[in-house]
């Protein structure tokens, strides 16, 4: 199965914004935060398409998201805050109280079956 | 109520100079007969009014930059709570319940902070929610106030009056203060003012013009507290001359001049460096419009903080040290950095010895009040000590031989011999601040005044004596006994609320909506919110 | 109903120039308010159906959950207050009050927002000014590690770059806007120049940036891989330098990536050295309504604006161990007290599967993911829309939140002040 190898941004999106308020049970968040950002170059060559479901795995945890094109650089990847992403994101915080939140390394490979729902503890 | 029995009483508004009466307290206030209650026998003690602090730095945005800024001060003076008292960190920059604690602890009831940004006003209120114990208000910044500098370069004296008003009320201040009047309006483009008569650039006003004005104003609105001046080339080599022509531009018109001490020097920049105080003290002998509060240096680390951006960028390039700046729309700026005044500096030794002088020089004490400009010359917990170094000329002479020579002989301190008594330190620490102030209420001990009263035991070293009260007492209520708090009150905010036409608020809502990033109409401080034991101080006679 | 002059507490703009429809006791309009503040106004202005409290999930009264609550904290050796970012600094004092009263901790969003750039003030001071100043003065903004057209939409709009100001009279023409972000996000639409750097590297640039401000020359292998090109720096460099008045907004791409407090203080540092050429200031995009508040809370209470801790019975600072990805991630907090903040949706995954494990207590307007794991939830009206407070604009401005709309339930300060009182009794016994 095809992998790759991905320096992963999390920042604020719209969405996200829009959902901390509207809800964040709703679709629209859940979306918004359940989404992982490429480059088309990167797509390609791991073979995804376009809204595929993917595993992120990082040092960690895991996660899975929907991958999507977008205006990135080549090895960059971005997700909105929110539960997803944390699962790739350590406690460590080197004395600075502030996790690494951005420039994560982060496997991605395409899911296996059945999407699962993560970052709800339930 | 109240009676304070067998003490020699300190009142010099009342003219009572170490009599042994009594004092009786009723409701909160000095009552002419016995009502009864407890019975203080302060026998062996000093009775005084509670100290009353005109010029300290103790709440706002300024302040509480600097305590985030400073860690490495809080972690050397931690302060635990108690079933009755909260904790907090003390040393330079107090956090406010330790503000509060420690002025009552030393026998202070009143304080002002001397710079409040007015869109921070509401900030300050904030904090003096959480500011036990003491009454306390703050002067408003306006020596670099973009309206106020278009009414005077359009000569519109009454919007002009109207305004200083409005903002008074807007922000439930006490009075007008200047800092820098035009340097930091220019500083907000890297610039500075020099001189009273350099041209504010975009304004076409000078700081001549910025300081009679609001001298004017505050006179013609009847304000308790006269304009309260923060003079150009603060701290500067040869800026006396400036201080002396601001006095001169007052012609007349009341003004208080801060931290006197940091405007007094002699010689140039990168040249000598010394005290002309003898000169400025003279003039100020002379002219009876003027006060000062003195802003003494003491020895040691401390944080200098204040409205003048461009001063605080200076000493920076001197001491490379961390350095705050921050410049507040339309309105006025401040800098923040850590301070070390050193014995052995030739300049720190100038600056402390300048302050001395000041104290021994001015003849009539009460147009001197006692500050540190806390903490920019050092923490107002030094308070003691300095009236141990006026009333102890031998206590000052051991200190003056650890200094650096060079500099104490280049001044006039060695020839001094004057000491103070108890009747002149209670002038300038509580009598001579209230009236200068406007506080009718507040420092004497008269019929009808506040009943915060202050009990030393008499002592040797009047250090000792001073930092530590047998009793302060404030509005009739025993709160400090012994240097402990036994009970949390909180004290009163002291504000002025002036008559203005509401036609000026069309012009005042059009600069808010041309210039300001916060509508009109969410700027004033709301009384019922922020002022929860306010009082109003009502205009002068 | 219309009610004007109305904030926005929802981002650290604070916007307070929005007009409001009311209808049927809902809020149905929000004009002047961004996208952001629109979804914010309206989805809290409508009446939410939530108990307003539940233990495990299940309906209680305000009272049994009060009394659940502040068992759970009196029994805790280590009780850990976190969150505030959307409260109001009535709620935030006694928060702090109610830490110190437990010798617990207590945190905010401030440590996974800009608690680097709080390092950095400690390490070398700040230069900076209100927003105001930039509308007024700036004629070079430059964002870094910022997104504004999606975190903050009307920082553009409204602050920084299309207002006219008093020496801006032209507004937008008279500004240069430099976007540096490590991807193309929709922010470089309002930018006349972007600058694409490699993640990770925002350090080596702004220290390359700070030599070629003093005047010295940085060793172009010094700056390979950055992503940008030593004649691209030198072109910003002299852009700053050449300014009026210059602003340096920076955003989380500094304080989460590596380097963190390195990052920012290379940024003040780089802005305090811009003054031997020209002014310059620069200001941390504070994300959340009031979490510039609970900075200046903390620092007028405790000294500190952080991560503090009561266990000695006065305020320690330490970041590290008395912020929340810590003291959670590493399994030290046994009981949680979370004021108006998603930790579980916002925490890195470990610390926030310790929030579910320990008895966490909520206090938020909404479900969210940390409501739906607490023991004890308390559903609160929102400041701003059912009640009023005190809230600091990103630029440490405090503004007065107005009323819109009446509510049932209780203010996070009413349920805080409840368990205060009941904490100070159980603590007596």
């Amino acid at each position: 199965m095809a992998k790759l190898a991905v320096n992963l941004i999390t920042g604020r999106s719209t969405k996200q914004g829009i959902g901390i308020s509207t809800g964040k049970a709703g679709s629209e968040y859940r979306e918004a935060t359940g989404t992982i950002e490429l480059s088309l170059q990167d797509m390609v060559r791991a073979g995804f398409s376009d809204g595929d479901r993917v595993t992120l795995k990082s040092e960690f945890g895991s996660t899975e998201a929907k991958c999507v094109p977008a205006d990135i650089p080549e090895g960059l990847a971005f997700m909105a805050f929110g539960a997803s992403c944390n699962q790739l994101i350590g406690s460590e915080t080197h004395a600075s109280g502030m996790p690494d939140s951005k420039h994560i390394q982060v496997e991605i490979h395409l899911a296996a079956e059945e999407p699962k729902t993560q970052g709800n503890p339930e | 109520m109240l009676r304070i029995i067998n003490g020699e009483v300190y009142d010099p508004a009342n003219n009572i100079n170490g009599e042994v009466r009594p004092i009786f307290v009723k409701d909160g206030k000095i009552a002419a007969s016995d009502g009864g209650g407890r019975t203080i026998d302060a026998t062996g003690m000093v009775v005084m009014p509670g100290g009353v602090d005109m010029h300290s730095h103790i709440a706002g945005p300024k302040v509480n930059m600097a305590r985030k800024m400073r860690p490495e001060d809080h972690r050397l003076d931690p302060i635990r709570r108690t079933s009755l008292t909260r904790s907090g960190v003390g040393k330079t920059v107090p956090s406010t319940f330790a503000t509060g604690y420690r002025y009552a602890a030393m026998g202070y009831t009143t304080a002002f902070d001397a710079a409040v940004p007015p869109m921070a006003a509401r900030h300050a209120h904030e904090e003096f929610m959480d500011t036990p114990v003491i009454d306390k208000g703050f002067f408003v910044l306006m020596g670099n106030n973009e309206f106020i500098m278009r009414q005077i370069a359009a000569r519109e004296r009454e919007t002009l009056r109207h305004y200083v008003a409005w903002l008074l009320q807007a922000t439930k201040g006490y009075a007008v203060k200047l800092v820098n009047p035009g340097g930091v309006e220019l500083w907000k483009f890297l610039g500075n003012a020099r001189a009273l008569d350099d041209e504010v650039a975009g304004f076409g006003v000078t700081p001549r013009q910025i300081i009679q004005s609001l001298a004017e104003a505050s006179m013609e609105l009847r304000l308790p507290h006269c304009v309260h001046i923060h003079c150009n080339n603060l701290g500067i080599a040869g800026n006396w001359e400036t201080t002396l022509e601001t006095m001169r531009a007052l012609d007349g018109r009341r003004g208080h001049l801060a931290h006197i001490q940091f405007h007094s020097y002699g010689g140039k920049p990168g040249g000598v460096f010394t005290s002309r105080v003898k000169e400025l003290a003279e003039y100020v002998n002379t002219h009876p419009n003027l006060t000062v509060d003195v802003g003494q240096v003491l020895f040691g680390d401390t944080t200098s903080m204040t409205g003048d951006g461009p001063l605080a960028y200076m000493l920076h390039r001197i001491s490379g040290r961390k350095w705050i700046n921050v410049d507040v729309e339309n309105e006025e700026g401040c800098g923040i950095l850590p301070i070390e005044y050193k014995d052995k500096n030739y300049v720190h030794t100038t600056q402390w010895a300048a302050g001395l002088e000041w104290f021994l020089t001015v003849r009539d004490p009460w147009r001197i009040a006692l500050s540190t400009d806390h903490p920019n010359g050092a923490s107002f917990v030094a308070y003691p000590r300095i009236i141990r170094l006026l009333m102890d000329r031998e206590y000052r002479r051991e200190i003056l031989k650890q200094a650096n020579p060079k500099a104490i002989a280049k001044t006039t301190l060695p020839d001094h011999d004057r000491e103070y008594s108890l009747f002149e330190i209670a002038i300038i620490t509580r009598a001579a601040p209230a009236r200068i102030l406007g506080l009718k209420n507040k420092g004497h001990l008269g019929i009808g005044a506040d009943a915060d009263i202050t009990v030393y035991e008499m002592g040797e070293d009047k250090e000792k004596m001073f930092a530590s009260p047998r009793y302060v007492i404030k509005e009739g209520q025993v709160l400090v006994e012994d240097g402990h708090i036994r009970q949390e009150t909180y004290g009163k905010t002291l504000f002025v609320s002036p008559e203005y036409d509401p036609a000026v608020e069309k012009d005042i809502r059009e600069f808010f909506n041309n210039y300001y990033t916060i509508k009109f109409e969410n700027y004033p401080v709301q009384l019922e919110h922020y002022l929860p034991r306010p009082q109003e101080i009502a205009a002068a006679p | 109903m219309q009610a004007d002059h109305v904030v926005c507490a929802f981002c650290g703009c604070d916007c307070d120039d929005i007009s409001v429809t009311v209808e049927g006791g809902r809020i149905t309009q929000a004009k002047n308010a961004c996208v952001l503040g629109r979804a914010w106004f309206i989805s809290h202005g409508k009446p939410p159906t939530l108990p307003v409290a539940r233990i495990n999930g299940q309906p209680v009264t305000l009272e049994q959950g009060v009394e659940a609550a502040a068992r759970y904290l009196a029994d805790a050796r280590y009780p850990f207050i976190y969150g505030l970012s959307s409260t109001t600094c009535e709620a935030q004092r006694l928060s702090v009050a109610l830490a110190e009263l437990l010798g617990g901790c207590i945190d905010c969003c401030t440590s996974v927002c800009h608690g680097p750039s709080g390092i950095a003030v400690q390490a070398v001071g700040e230069p900076t000014c209100t927003l105001g100043e930039v509308k007024n003065r700036a004629d070079l903004v430059i964002y870094w590690g910022s997104n504004p057209a999606e975190s903050h939409p009307r920082h553009i709009s409204r602050y920084a770059v299309t207002p006219k100001g008093m020496f801006v009279p032209e507004g937008r023409k008279g500004r240069t806007v430099v976007l540096v972000d490590v991807r193309r996000t929709p922010s470089a639409r309002a930018a006349d120049v972007f600058l694409q750097i490699w993640p990770g590297k925002d350090f080596e640039a702004l220290w390359a940036l700070q030599a070629l401000v003093n005047g010295q020359k940085p060793d172009p292998a010094g700056v390979e891989g950055i992503g940008l090109t030593l004649d691209q720096l030198t072109r910003l460099a002299e852009r700053m330098m050449r300014c009026k008045f210059g602003i340096l907004f920076i955003g989380q791409g500094l304080t989460q990536t590596r380097g963190k407090h390195f990052n920012t203080a290379a940024a003040f540092l780089l802005v305090r050295a811009l003054h031997r050429h020209t002014k310059f200031a620069l200001m941390p995009m504070r994300g959340h309504g009031n979490v510039a508040g609970v900075d200046n809370v903390l620092g007028w209470q405790t000294g500190y604006p952080f991560a503090v801790n009561f266990s000695l019975g006065y305020p320690r600072f330490n970041p590290g161990e008395y912020t929340a990805a810590d003291a959670f991630g590493r399994n030290e907090a046994d009981a949680a007290l979370i004021v108006a903040s998603d930790p579980v949706a916002s925490l890195p995954g470990q610390a926030a599967r310790r929030l579910a494990e320990i008895p966490t207590i909520a206090l938020d307007t909404h479900e969210s993911e940390t409501t739906r794991i607490a023991r004890v939830a308390f559903t609160t009206c929102t400041a701003g829309i059912h009640v009023e407070g005190t809230v600091y604009r990103m630029d440490n401005i405090p503004i007065r939140l107005r009323k819109v709309l009446p509510s049932q339930y209780p203010a996070d300060e009413e349920v805080l002040r409840r368990l205060l009182v009941r904490v100070k009794e159980l603590k007596a016994c």
